[in-house]
């Protein structure tokens, strides 16, 4: 059973708390009523997979052939070897599935194929490898169809509540930068012309710390809010418009604060800004290819450097001018 | 959702393949069917390049190049961080 400590666990873990060090001991694990005829389903040792499988099994008889994955989830482990074809082989054989179960079948979950090929399972230990569905949720219909997947089941979404669970991380993630970005923001705020003035730091220090926040609000909430809605393929120019439409709140907002050149300077700032935080949320995203983020990055990064590096200079210019 | 155009690896040799449908079974964007008899790719634009098709075909029929679409992992590897991605320290992946 789940309980209310498995619960906070996740809830600590989707904040990036000690995120990696979150896991099971591997080896085989009961339940239910199970028996020698029961399914074998393999899992990660990621304390979050492990827990799902375990919720999504209830009312099950089922054994659970969890693999040393380092703690690492099934899709990232796959990715990297961990769940993969020799872990399978070594941890079958380590705690002799042979004399458990009188079937030679494992069910393993679809995103698990990234690094287990079912051939090889077959030839080296026996037993023959089904690949469930990608949702532990769909389980019960995978056993329900004849232990046969439908092609919705085999499809990796990215729906909204996909795409918000991984928000807490982004922001815990980049926080720190947008932290650095707005105390050098406010030190160059200051500087007017001939003098730097610490009231005109203060005054204008305000507009920088909204205009980096702004972006970090909807480089980190907007984006994969709207992920779908946004204009464009590249990740880099949905965050763009995610951008221009924090320029539209500072044209609403700081009517007679910002103006002229340092409103400039505030977009180029925050353009980069989401820019840069949409492109790496390719890595939160589950379909984006390595060619493509490749692709997009030899584009946007030079880009995404001008428009900061020239909304900095700008932002000094517009204080030196304006006083 | 379908990201960029007419930039993936995959490459499908349909001469060598057997029709078994593990790839169409493994893929998570539904690149693949089996029409009689042989596999074809449906839409390489979804193509993610995982790599799972080509570890689950026996007769190796596929070959992509596989890596995780992570900039964050991109440049880390470009900075001197090891390219890595999930798990283990200075990771990007949210799940």
């Amino acid at each position: 059973m789940l309980t209310w400590r498995d619960f906070l666990g996740a809830v600590r873990v989707r904040l990036d708390v000690n995120r990696m060090n979150y896991s099971v001991e591997p080896g085989i694990y009961a339940v239910g009523n199970q028996d020698g005829n029961s399914p074998v389903f393999v899992s990660a040792n990621y304390k979050l997979s492990f827990d799902w499988l375990r919720k999504e099994l209830g009312g099950v008889d089922a054994w659970m052939l969890v693999l040393d994955t380092k703690g690492v989830n099934v899709w990232c482990a796959a990715g990297k070897g961990t769940f993969g074809t020799d872990e399978v082989i070594n941890r079958v054989r380590a705690v002799s599935l042979e004399k458990i179960v009188s079937h030679r079948r494992l069910i393993v979950p679809q995103l698990g194929a990234v690094g287990v090929a079912a051939h090889v399972v077959r030839k080296e230990c026996g037993f023959s490898v089904v690949y469930g569905p990608v949702r532990a949720c769909d389980i019960k219909a995978f056993l329900a169809g004849g232990m046969k997947t439908t092609p919705e089941m085999r499809r990796v979404r990215f729906d909204l509540v996909d795409r918000l669970v991984v928000v807490p991380v982004e922001i815990v993630h980049w926080l720190k930068y947008a932290a650095l970005l707005v105390i050098g923001l406010v030190l160059i705020s200051g500087f007017s012309s001939g003098s730097y003035d610490s009231a005109v730091m203060l005054d204008r220090g305000v507009d920088a710390l909204m205009v980096v926040s702004m972006a970090f609000l909807a480089g980190s909430i907007l984006v994969p809010l709207l992920l779908p809605l946004l204009p464009g393929r590249a990740f880099s120019l949905k965050g763009l418009w995610a951008g221009l439409a924090c320029w539209a709140v500072y044209m609403f907002l700081a009517e007679n604060v910002m103006t002229g050149l340092s409103l400039l300077a505030g977009l180029l700032v925050t353009i980069s800004i989401t820019s840069f935080m949409a492109m790496n949320f390719t890595g939160c995203s589950t379909f984006t290819s390595q060619a493509g983020v490749k692709r997009e990055m030899k584009f946007a990064i030079p880009l995404q450097i001008l428009s900061l590096v020239a909304g900095i200079v700008l932002w000094v210019v517009s204080g030196v001018i304006k006083s | 959702m379908k990201y960029l155009s007419e930039v993936v690896s995959l490459k499908l040799d349909v001469g060598e393949c057997i029709g078994c449908g593990l790839c169409e079974v493994v893929c998570p964007h539904g690149v693949f069917s089996v029409r009689d008899g042989k596999a074809v790719v449906c839409d390489r634009d979804l193509c993610m390049e995982c790599g799972a098709c080509a570890k689950n075909c026996p007769v190796e029929a596929i070959a992509v190049n596989t890596g995780v679409g992570c900039a964050t992992g991109l440049i880390n590897g470009m900075l001197g961080g090891g390219g890595a991605c999930c798990g283990e320290k200075g990771s990007c992946c949210g799940k």
